[in-house]
């Protein structure tokens, strides 16, 4: 072994990588035709949509290099980028931990029920997120006159004396777009919490009992979270970036551009420099902000979180 | 004979600690399903949460079902009810009524969605696949920074890579087809990572005993490994599938008869109250037909799930 080891040693080292590389060319076919796709669709656009925000570009002539004046001119003469980007971060720091704690809960609690009760109360959060544009049918339930669902509940119960006009009334917007999201928001991060919570050891629970696990809320705490800590950071993915891409709802629900913009998020200043003003340098600069806001939040959290239990 | 006797007299002595011995008691006794720490008073808790927020959950959904079923007058009504009082099908046959005035034969629309959303499902199962198995099972240079970059991917939306993309496919040359939908989406990055954690824990000694006997990797790849994934390809489907679905086509189809189903939904939607009918029965199907896909596959799903967590 060690004789063998001693002869290949120089060689090794000398032509190791190309040696490495020809001697793997199986696993790298495999893999080629994902990356080929995932470098041209995922990487280089990140890298030229970095480039684009240092230029100033329309589709029709060749981008013009103007350094940072599309960040200067975001960031200090923009307004509505600056309400946007507020809206953004106040959804972001409200839905991302509250989805996420929802997701944790709701997930531990199905899983106390029996497993056919827990099958269908997992549908059941888990449909909305799934369901396409249907998050529509919450028009109904907002709309502005007495027809609307809640306007009609809140009338009956004598709370209100006229409808409100829920989306056109910029304190309501940012807080209504919120419920709304949060009920969208019971994704894949709650799946994984709920397969999670299934794989936890019964031997442990069993441990921790003898070891003075008084209740399930210390059984929890002590022996749950630290077992499924994997799918917790899977899941703190999953939410914080769902979180910063509101925009749909918005548009869909509020209007883009809604009152006052109470609604504008990051997601769609940048629709409307993208698509309508065709501004594709300032677009870029906004995307690129975007991406470093919800990937600066994910590695910070990520951090934070795989210190937890030790 | 004497010796066996007295064994049978004396109980063995447990030496062990009280606790344990009243905590096996206990445990003996809540055999037959029922679990430890529990108290009555936070099942009743948990019952009283789980129902509240169960029925803000359900409740919107509850609405898209029963007003798919509402006749006209009952859509528009004071005071608003929720439930439906006589439940008709009729907007289900406005609905092909209104399907057959289209200037493009609705079956197109159809066809379109199946054409994409099977091209996406299944290049992206295949693609994902192959990519996955020497992630997760292979040692090579360069796999710990490709699978970080696909990590990474997960961590922004496609929003902020829009502009570029639609550059990108414009330089391809195949904007305004099928493939500007479909292409970009078998490069998605969580099925890729889903994949890759679920073939982890395929033993080793499975594709080591084929390599034995002669097989190459290409072999192992689809006669070993894929027959033992399948309820990670399901998944990797069924999530490709939602994300097919909510597509219009945006800015990448332009072509009318190139649009999927979900645009022509959403047309029918945005018609006001002379459409409210077919509407309500759009959008019943529009969230229906996931959910279907989804309650099929389930288990599968939750199985993939359990090994989603990120290690390190």
């Amino acid at each position: 072994m060690s004789r063998i080891e001693a002869n290949h040693l120089p060689r090794v080292q000398k032509y190791s990588l190309r040696h490495e590389l020809w001697k793997n060319r199986a696993s790298y076919l495999l893999m080629a035709p994902y990356f080929i796709l995932f470098f041209l669709f995922t990487v280089i656009p990140v890298l030229m949509s970095i480039y684009l925000s240092f230029t100033y570009f329309n589709m029709l002539e060749a981008p013009v290099f103007v350094g940072w004046s599309n960040y200067i001119k975001l960031l200090l003469e923009d307004d509505i980028f600056i309400i946007s980007l507020r809206n953004t971060l106040i959804f972001a720091v409200v839905t991302g931990p509250v989805s996420y704690m929802l997701c944790l809960l709701f997930a531990w609690i199905i899983n106390e029920f029996r497993p056919r009760l827990r099958a269908v109360l997992t549908l059941v959060f888990y449909a909305p997120s799934i369901c396409g544009n249907a998050y529509m049918v919450w028009n109904l339930i907002l709309t502005g006159d007495r027809y609307g669902y809640l306007n009609g509940l809140l009338l009956r119960m004598d709370l209100i004396n006229e409808p409100i006009l829920w989306m056109q009334t910029e304190k309501f917007v940012l807080p209504v777009l919120i419920v709304v999201q949060l009920w969208l928001s019971l994704g894949t991060g709650f799946l994984s919490f709920i397969a999670g919570l299934q794989t936890v050891d019964k031997g442990m629970y069993e441990a921790a009992a003898i070891d003075g696990v008084k209740n399930r809320w210390q059984e929890l705490w002590y022996v749950t979270l630290p077992a499924m800590k994997p799918q917790l950071l899977f899941g703190a993915v999953m939410q914080i970036t769902q979180s910063f891409a509101v925009a749909d709802i918005s548009i869909n629900l509020a209007g883009n551009p809604s009152v006052n913009y109470a609604g504008a998020t990051v997601v769609t200043h940048l629709l409307d420099y993208g698509s309508t003003r065709l501004d594709m340098g300032y677009a870029s600069a906004i995307a690129t902000i975007l991406f470093l806001l919800m990937v600066g939040t994910n590695k910070l959290v990520q951090k934070v979180l795989r210190r937890v239990g030790e | 004979m004497n010796k066996m006797s007295t064994a049978s007299q004396h109980k063995p002595v447990d030496t062990r600690p009280e606790k344990i011995i009243k905590l096996e008691k206990k445990m003996r006794r809540k055999e037959g399903g029922k679990k430890l720490n529990r108290s009555m008073a936070g099942n009743t808790l948990l019952f009283i949460i789980m129902g509240i927020s169960g029925l803000f959950m359900v409740l919107p959904l509850v609405m898209i079902v029963n007003n798919a079923l509402k006749p006209l007058d009952e859509i528009y009504q004071f005071p608003p009810r929720i439930f439906v009082r006589n439940p008709t099908l009729t907007n289900f046959s406005d609905l092909f009524v209104l399907m057959n005035e289209s200037w493009v034969p609705f079956s197109r629309y159809i066809f379109n969605t199946i054409i994409i959303s099977l091209g996406g499902m299944l290049g992206h199962v295949i693609v994902a696949s192959m990519a996955a198995y020497p992630l997760a099972k292979h040692k090579f240079p360069g796999k710990a920074l490709l699978f970080s970059m696909v990590v990474l991917s997960m961590m922004f939306s496609w929003t902020v890579t829009q502009i570029p993309q639609y550059l990108i496919i414009s330089w391809l040359g195949i904007n305004n087809t099928y493939a500007a939908l479909v292409l970009p989406a078998w490069a998605f990055g969580m099925g890729l990572y889903l994949m890759k954690q679920f073939m982890e824990q395929l033993p080793d000694s499975l594709m080591e005993s084929a390599r034995l006997q002669g097989a190459n990797e290409w072999q192992i790849f689809w006669q070993i490994v894929m027959p033992n994934v399948r309820p990670a390809w399901l998944t990797l489907a069924i999530f490709q599938f939602q994300q097919m679905w909510g597509n219009t086509g945006g800015m990448f189809l332009r072509n009318e008869e190139l649009k999927p189903l979900q645009y022509a939904l959403q047309q029918i939607t945005s018609g006001g109250v002379s459409r409210a009918g077919a509407g309500a029965a759009v959008t019943f199907i529009i969230a229906a037909i996931p959910i279907i896909f989804f309650l099929i596959c389930q288990s599968s799903i939750l199985e993939t799930m359990t090994t989603s967590g990120m290690k390190d």
